[in-house]
């Protein structure tokens, strides 16, 4: 058998966005997982509750406002996010650049509410076992917050410091898909640790 | 080398045979370990069946191999044969769904005849504890309560519901021959019936990793007549003999005087510890230290003398005591029928 | 070992082409390279070398137990350091050898089969093996110390929580699972992009192996499956360390709640192991029949329906814990539907024996003992699905036969097949046959031997993990047969081993395709050079070196930069280039970080913290951005896939 040439790669592009490009499926793989691991948490909770006589164990929901503010101010967080990534997608360098600090500006705010979430959750982490799993469920929601703040914070940083090219625009527009993910996880924990207790009969 | 060559043909031949036991689910000897043999037979023609289809294909294919290879390009897809094997693969893909459908069937109707329960079932209560079992019979009021360690006694032919606890870890209650197992989780109440249709003795042993010495938490069932059953039960209600000569007197002492009152009760005595085995009729049971050892003098003397030794790691400790007072303990050990 | 292909590889470039590739591509010399190698053939080898470590260091644990086991109430061993062995043979076999080697066989062959030049992620698989290793090494540094697992490779609570296990061994246990989970996740993540975005163009989803089917299935079950055991040994090492109750009854936690975590990825976990061995039994049975594997839809939709119905059964490792029995039926039945993708695969494999030109060298000697084995162990799993009568084996050596049936027949049988099949691409030097032939023998003797008479010691009443049993059971005839059975085995698989180093020196010499097989790995030479591919196969059909003919290639790809081709999904059309990194040293030292924090929190959980700092700096070092590829290579920059406008 001999080989026999049928054509030249070299035309091709070396760089693209979301699926042509290969961090965006190392993303999606992270998002596979930790999907996976937050509903198991929540199926973890749910467990928890049906088996218990009350719930919360020891009587006291968590304070609904902080739980309440951080939704609303993730929900909302979408919009420059969503910004963000078509200027990134449309590769202009000055829009880009500013929706990355707006979102980046408001991952910074949402780790201050969490701060304050941790702070009304009213129970600990070794009360019992809902005070175990409420703060098991926000903690995984937390260091995902905190991953794609850090992830952010590059990001952002080097739209300043170096010259972008589509890389650095596919980067940012990978950030902004990690950011969805994060946002669209924290609903239904949020149902579970504030709105559960207080469903619960 | 003899020996061992004839131990071996001996077990090959065996291997495959030896159905008969006291601790053995091939032996069934009681409803549910009936029913469940139901479920073992129809699985063995089943799958026995399916098995052999697979290495007569398996063999025939192996067979075909040994015509002369043909010369030329290796196939992809599309030989003359092709039809036939989808043809073929229709077939077996249904015959696959019929044997299951039959044995989810099966399996299911027995399943459910499994919680039946007969009218008016004995209860009986077991606790398990890193590594033995503590029995109770119900009855009431508390006086009518029947303590034992490490051996159920069913009357013949009348349902029993064991109600399963744990005291610790996970444990699982397993007579083979007369039912299926169960586990004994801590929090948790779970329940086992058995109705047994044999008279004899059978054995059983925990069945679910408890620690150090899971291999040797073992209990003994007996299976007798509703009169023999009645009369072993009021023979455990009563106190316990007293001691008649000195040295049974001097074995008194010398156990409410040590270690052993801290765990063991004795009716009618002062002896009222609950982190142990009832001894009240020790000597009504066949074995000792959930199967450990037989409940013999030799035996019994050796495994107060170093529990240990016999079990390493057993809740029991080694309590110090010269040969006179293991004698005198054992002697008055030996009056509790 | 040559760096360039040979002059006769279908997939060579000129000598000149080749010579510039190979320096591009190559793992620089010594200590320094060995440390910083990116090369997934490299990465490849040296997993599946120390996989087949910890099966030798397991199945050295495993004839010890057969000793004291081999007579009633023997007294060679105490039962802690047996409840010790039994633990650590459990987790070495399933965490440290049964994974992580398939995943090994994955990512050697995984670039090779589908024509690409490595796999994505090249420092995601350095780290990957690191952090194997790393936990690999913790665990039996334990076993020397005294302080190894000794609750089973399962650990249930609460028998394994803080009151009842003291000490750190099950805090280590649980942390070695960390450890080879993240492991595990990160291989597949690299897997499942190769096997999606780097194919050969013409590859389409229709003509990928079937190896490759398996180990995209397998990669996503891994995905979904780990974070459950994840879940279930953090929980387990909080509830010990900082007083959580996620387990304790006593304040509102569940004792089941772990059993139902972990079977949610130990159920998977047995298939994760499995799947990759089925892929390996397609591409040897196809080759030894010279005919393509009948049936190839309905295999893969096999494959892909056992991956998905795997995740529905795990209640049937709970029968016994009293849950309600209606719900248990439908476990029963879903259990008894996934030996129907199984037993349409044997099918297959047959009709291929049966219509193809076999040649029965020992590749294919394995598959037949894979048949044999594998169907039995099958079959007692669609005993052990009914309820009524797993309440009597469950727990029992009946088990004990079933799994090793399954995974020894299943998936170990086929890997010593693939590995032997896949020895002279990966040395260059064949085998030898007599001894292949032999060691198969051996080993397939010595494992019916040894695993069959567990059947009936099951049926009879013998129960599990113990470590000895009375002499008045009558159970000790069948276990002495059992431990000759388990020394003729070790004895197969010596001889299996030495045969392979004996080869890798001596061996005689194979050509690129020696067994004329038809997937893209036999394109290139033996072993292949750094690059894998000088020009880029193109792909026209399955078994694509079967085809008449001459083999279409392309050229284009740069060959002074790292640059690898991305295709699309589904129809493998050539979509962009994208560039590779390069040997780089933050793979080691994430895992060192990593290591750290993982070890430390053991015994302290501010590690969790502070151990956290070093990490991410060696995350930042490690995700710098380069220089862009794009103009490295002087690549257009008008249409670029995604953009828009």
């Amino acid at each position: 058998m001999t080989a026999r040439l049928v054509g030249d790669l070299s035309p091709l592009p070396a760089a693209g966005f979301r699926s042509h490009g290969l961090w965006f499926w190392a993303a999606m793989g992270f998002m596979v997982i930790e999907g996976a691991g937050f509903s198991l948490a929540c199926a973890a909770y749910v467990y928890l509750m049906n088996g218990a006589r009350e719930w919360p164990l020891d009587g006291v929901a968590p304070d609904l406002g902080w739980g309440t503010a951080m939704a609303v101010l993730l929900v909302a967080s979408l919009v420059p996010n969503a910004l963000m990534s078509r200027a990134s997608r449309k590769r202009l360098a000055g829009p880009t650049q500013l929706w990355a600090v707006v979102v980046f500006a408001l991952n910074t705010l949402a780790l201050v509410v969490r701060g304050f979430e941790f702070l009304h959750l009213n129970t600990r982490w070794d009360a019992n076992a809902y005070g175990s799993i409420v703060w098991a469920l926000i903690l995984l929601h937390t260091v995902h917050l905190l991953t794609d703040f850090i992830d952010t914070c590059f990001v952002t940083l080097l739209l300043f410091t170096h010259p972008i090219d589509t890389e650095r625009f596919s980067d940012v527009d990978d950030d902004s898909v990690y950011w969805g993910f994060v946002v669209a996880c924290w609903l239904p924990i949020y149902l579970l640790i504030y709105w559960a207790p207080r469903w619960a009969p | 080398m003899t020996r061992l060559r004839g131990r071996l043909a001996i077990a090959a031949a065996l291997g495959l045979g030896g159905c008969r036991g006291a601790q053995t689910m091939l032996d069934p000897a009681g409803d549910q370990a009936r029913d469940i043999d139901v479920v073992w037979r129809a699985m063995l023609i089943v799958c026995g069946g399916m098995y052999l289809l697979v290495l007569g294909f398996l063999a025939w294919a192996l067979w075909r191999a040994r015509r002369p290879a043909a010369v030329g390009a290796p196939a992809i897809g599309h030989t003359p044969a092709e039809r036939t094997l989808e043809r073929s693969l229709s077939a077996w893909v249904a015959l696959i769904v019929a044997g299951l459908v039959t044995l989810v069937t099966i399996s299911f109707l027995v399943d459910r005849s499994l919680a039946e329960v007969g009218p008016q079932p004995l209860r009986v209560k077991v606790t398990a504890h890193q590594w033995w079992w503590r029995v109770d019979y119900d009855g009431s009021p508390q006086s009518q309560i029947v303590s034992t360690a490490n051996e159920l006694h069913l009357p013949l032919n009348r349902p029993a519901v064991v109600e399963l606890q744990a005291h610790d870890v996970i444990h699982s209650f397993w007579a083979p021959n007369l039912a299926g197992k169960v586990d004994l989780i801590p929090g948790r109440t779970n329940y086992v019936a058995i109705t047994p249709r044999r008279l004899g003795g059978f054995r059983g042993q925990c069945a679910e990793f408890c620690g150090l010495e899971h291999a040797k938490m073992a209990f003994d069932v007996t299976v007798e007549s509703p009169e023999a059953f009645e009369a072993w039960r009021r023979s455990q209600l009563a106190e316990a003999q007293s001691p008649t000569n000195a040295q049974q007197v001097h074995g008194q002492q010398l156990f409410q005087t040590k270690a052993c009152v801290m765990c063991h009760r004795i009716q009618g005595t002062e002896a009222g510890g609950s982190t142990g085995p009832d001894l009240t009729h020790l000597m009504s049971r066949r074995h000792i230290a959930a199967g450990a050892l037989r409940n013999s003098r030799g035996d019994l003397a050796a495994w107060i003398a170093d529990p240990q030794g016999v079990k390493p790691g057993t809740t029991m400790p080694r309590v110090p005591l010269t040969s006179d007072e293991l004698n005198d303990i054992v002697a008055y050990l030996e009056t509790l029928r | 070992m040559t760096g360039v292909a040979e002059a006769g590889a279908l997939t060579a470039l000129d000598a000149d082409g080749e010579q510039a590739l190979a320096r591009t591509w190559a793992t620089p010399r010594g200590l320094w390279g060995f440390l910083t190698t990116v090369d997934a053939k490299e990465i490849g080898k040296r997993y599946v070398v120390t996989g087949l470590a910890f099966l030798a260091l397991g199945g050295v644990l495993a004839l010890v137990m057969r000793t004291q086991l081999a007579r009633p109430e023997s007294g060679l061993i105490s039962p802690d350091r047996y409840n010790q062995i039994f633990s650590m043979h459990g987790t070495t076999m399933m965490f440290l050898f049964a994974v992580p080697i398939m995943e090994a066989m994955g990512l050697y062959l995984t670039p090779l089969m589908v024509g690409s030049r490595t796999m994505a992620f090249p420092r995601l698989n350095a780290f990957s093996y690191w952090i194997y290793l790393a936990g690999g090494v913790m665990l039996y540094v334990a076993y020397l110390l005294n302080i190894a697992p000794e609750a089973g490779w399962t650990a249930y609570v609460p028998l394994s929580g803080p009151e009842y296990s003291a000490g750190k061994r099950t805090d280590i246990w649980a942390q070695m699972v960390t450890f080879t989970e993240v492991a595990g996740l990160a291989a597949a993540v690299s897997m499942a992009t190769t096997i999606l975005k780097m194919r050969a163009p013409g590859m389409s989803l229709a003509r990928l192996p079937l190896f490759m089917w398996s180990m995209l299935t397998t990669s996503f079950m891994v995905m979904l499956a780990m974070p459950a055991v994840m879940l279930a040994t953090s929980f387990l090492i909080s509830d010990r360390l900082i007083g959580t109750h996620f387990y304790n009854e006593a304040e509102g936690g569940s004792n089941l709640l772990y059993q139902h975590l972990f079977w949610f990825f130990g159920h998977p976990e047995v298939y994760i192991i499995f799947l990759p061995g089925l892929g390996m039994v397609s591409e040897i049975t196809a080759t030894f029949c010279r005919r393509s594997v009948f049936g190839y839809p309905v295999m893969v939709l096999s494959l892909l329906s056992t991956g998905f119905l795997g995740f529905g059964l795990w209640v049937h490792h709970m029968f016994a814990t009293g849950l309600p029995h209606l719900g248990d039926s439908f476990y029963t039945a879903a259990s008894m539907t996934i030996a129907l993708p199984a037993g349409v695969q044997i099918f297959c494999w047959i009709a291929t024996l049966w219509d193809g030109k076999p040649r029965f060298a020992t590749p294919l000697l394995f598959v037949v003992g894979f048949v044999i084995t594998f169907v039995a162990g099958g079959l007692s799993g669609v005993m052990l699905a009914s309820v009524p009568l797993d309440l009597q084996v469950h727990d029992t050596y009946f088990v004990v036969a079933h799994f090793h049936y399954v995974l020894i027949g299943g998936a170990v049988f086929p890997l010593l097949g693939g590995i032997y099949y896949w020895f002279p691409k990966v040395t260059g030097r064949m085998p030898d046959e007599v001894a292949g032939k032999w060691s198969f023998w051996l080993i397939f003797l010595g494992f019916h031997l040894a695993f069959f008479p567990m059947h009936v010691l099951g049926l009879r009443g013998m129960p599990r993990r113990v470590y000895t049993y009375g002499a008045d059971m009558g159970w000790a005839d069948l276990n002495l047969l059992s431990t000759l059975g388990a020394y003729l085995l070790a004895s197969g698989i010596l001889v299996y081993l030495l045969n392979l180093v004996a080869a890798a020196r001596r061996g005689w010499p194979a050509g690129p395709n020696p067994w004329n097989a038809g997937g893209l790995e036999w394109a290139t030479s033996s072993p292949p050079p750094p690059h894998n591919f000088g020009a880029t196969p193109v792909v026209e059909g399955r078994e694509p070196l079967w085809l008449p003919g001459e083999f279409p290639v392309m050229h284009g790809l740069d060959v002074e930069h790292r640059e690898v081709l991305l295709t699309t999904i589904a129809d493998g059309k050539p979509d962009i280039r994208e560039g590779s990194p390069g040997p780089s040293i933050w793979p080691l030292l994430s895992a060192l970080a990593v290591s750290l924090l993982f070890i430390g929190s053991i015994f302290d959980e501010w590690f969790l913290v502070w151990a956290s700092i070093p990490v991410m700096l060696c995350l930042i070092g490690w995700f710098w951005p380069k220089s862009s590829h794009s103009k490295l290579v002087k690549a257009p920059d008008d249409k670029i896939p995604g953009a828009l406008a």
